[in-house]
């Protein structure tokens, strides 16, 4: 068994270092308003024809749906983080081999605290404007609403924390292509288009057509965004909620035993480039 | 005449640079594509539940997504100095060196680089627009045609002018401001839709403030044969994208002054 504390320590000093980009956050938090304002504006005018009905949710849940996924958009897996990449083409990743720590869990914590350090304050700021601000200005139609329930609000918790082990898992995966193909160039290009469609950033995956449903909520970027999204709208409740969470949980069982595995096998052969 | 060549010189070079690693260019590209044609299943999902938007079709929707990319896709090829101009030449000090060269800055800022890449977006607009010629078995006459080119003429203008003003605010900032991005991503992002769908504020600032209306609605709304919604006279749909010219004119005066301005970050 590991001891703990180092990785805490990598997870704490890399949150409080990630902090530190204010300005960063605000111009993230602008472009994410904007984003999203535009995006409500064309459901409205989508559900006001006469066929909302066929909508398997309704206009006021896709609003909370389209502002909870521009808060939490940093906590999806877009990119590699930055930093190995940078290991990876100084040749500083040499000296993780040295730590006497398990290279896989060091990283992981890493990425961990490198999302969500940047979450937390764009978060914050949209619930404060699109939650609180909203409705006292007279928008409540366009806000973000409150949970469904006590106990969707509490699933919503741990479905929020089973989506930040997920979403790290997917990114140690990018790394590791990374570091296996010593340039962050080719993974980061092909892995926003599949998250943005299968996450459910694009648009609400209950939107999609009814034949697909059951295939979208079985892949794994469900979990970073969709699942616990609709536990908080109450669009998952009960079993359908237990098996989401479930869900989220073994594909962050599955894709960390497969980001440990191939680790091993990509430091085991390592490059090492620069001098 | 002397201008022509050095550009020409400055293309070859820029793609020369990017044949030097194919694989890479490649992969950008097909990357740009992708994350841009995305967009067409969101269109397609919504679409195939609800039907239509107030009035609008499926393939009429293509067809403003189409050519907002298209013009777009054109303005970040030939525009990616002013895009990089922060944090390539300010606050790097480089600009002085381009103010010293006797060639106009805004020559050599527009050969700093033609990506290639820019061919990803370009091939996602064609694309959509013969989805939409299909969808609404749309007939392209010489008319049409010309309506087209004029509007994607008049919305490079428009998105060259928004990069030139995000360029020239760098001036004060010192560094590439990515919130001016809402403006361009974002305003293409918008576009893709018939302005008739929006909130009254933001359609005025689409149309008074930043004319994105008068590139990407107005001259479609006239290439559909449909009367604008919104209640503009048909006599100046096709007219329209002369806005985009007029933006694009303003933003080469506030950029001169923004020359004026500059004082240099030293060292």
């Amino acid at each position: 068994m590991m001891a703990p504390r180092p990785y805490l320590a990598a997870f704490a000093g890399r949150f409080q270092l990630m902090l530190q980009y204010r300005a960063a956050a605000l111009a993230g938090f602008v472009t994410q308003c904007w984003w999203g304002s535009i995006k409500i504006m064309i459901y409205a005018a989508f559900f006001h024809a006469q066929v909302a009905a066929r909508s398997p949710i309704s206009l006021p849940q896709a609003i909370t749906y389209t502002w909870l996924a521009q808060a939490f958009f940093i906590l999806t897996p877009w990119a590699g983080d930055p930093d190995v990449a940078a290991k990876v083409r100084t040749g500083a990743v040499g000296y993780d081999r040295l730590r006497p720590l398990d290279a896989y869990a060091w990283w992981y914590a890493n990425a961990a605290a490198w999302m969500t350090a940047r979450a937390i304050p764009r978060a914050g700021l949209m619930f404060l404007l699109t939650a609180l601000i909203f409705p006292l200005v007279g928008l409540g139609a366009w806000s973000w609403r409150p949970p469904a329930g006590i106990e969707a609000a509490a699933l919503f918790v741990i479905s929020l924390l089973l989506l930040v082990t997920l979403s790290s898992a997917i990114v140690m995966l990018i790394n590791l292509c990374v570091a296996a193909t010593l340039t962050d160039r080719g993974v980061n290009n092909f892995v926003p288009p599949l998250v943005i469609v299968f996450s459910g950033n694009l648009i609400p995956l209950p939107l999609f057509p009814d034949w697909a449903r059951t295939a979208l909520f079985l892949q794994p970027f469900a979990g970073v965004m969709d699942i616990p999204v609709r536990i908080y709208f109450g669009g998952l409740t009960g079993a359908a909620a237990l098996a989401g969470l479930g869900l989220q949980l073994f594909w962050t069982v599955v894709l960390i035993a497969a980001g440990w595995m191939w680790m091993r096998r990509v430091m085991g052969r390592l490059q090492v480039q620069g001098g | 005449m002397d201008s022509l060549r050095l550009l020409w010189r400055y293309f070859a070079a820029s793609m020369r640079a990017q044949a030097q690693y194919p694989g890479t260019t490649l992969l950008a590209t097909t990357g740009a594509f992708a994350v841009n044609f995305i967009d067409i299943l969101a269109i397609a999902a919504l679409f195939a539940r609800f039907g239509h938007v107030q009035g609008w079709s499926f393939g009429e929707v293509a067809l403003f997504y189409g050519l907002v990319s298209i013009s777009f896709a054109l303005a970040d090829f030939i525009s990616r100095g002013f895009d990089v101009l922060g944090t390539e030449f300010i606050r790097t000090g480089d600009f002085d060196r381009v103010l010293l060269r006797p060639r106009p800055a805004t020559l050599q800022l527009v050969g700093y680089e033609f990506r290639l890449r820019c061919a990803g977006r370009l091939a996602q607009g064609l694309v959509m627009v013969a989805i939409a010629t299909h969808a609404l078995r749309f007939h392209w006459g010489p008319v049409e045609l010309a309506l087209t080119a004029w509007a994607i003429a008049g919305g490079v203008a428009l998105f060259c002018g928004l990069l030139i003003l995000q360029a020239t605010l760098s001036f004060w900032t010192i560094e590439s401001l990515e919130v001016a991005n809402v403006l361009t991503y974002g305003g293409v992002q918008a576009a893709q839709f018939p302005l008739s769908l929006y909130a009254g504020w933001f359609r005025d600032f689409l149309i008074f403030v930043v004319p994105l209306g008068c590139v990407a609605y107005f001259p479609v709304v006239a290439l559909l044969g449909r009367h604008d919604p919104l209640g503009a006279p048909d006599w100046f749909l096709p007219l329209s994208p002369a806005f985009g010219v007029a933006f694009l004119a303003l933003a080469f005066w506030v950029w001169g002054f923004g020359v004026r301005r500059y004082t240099s970050t030293g060292s």
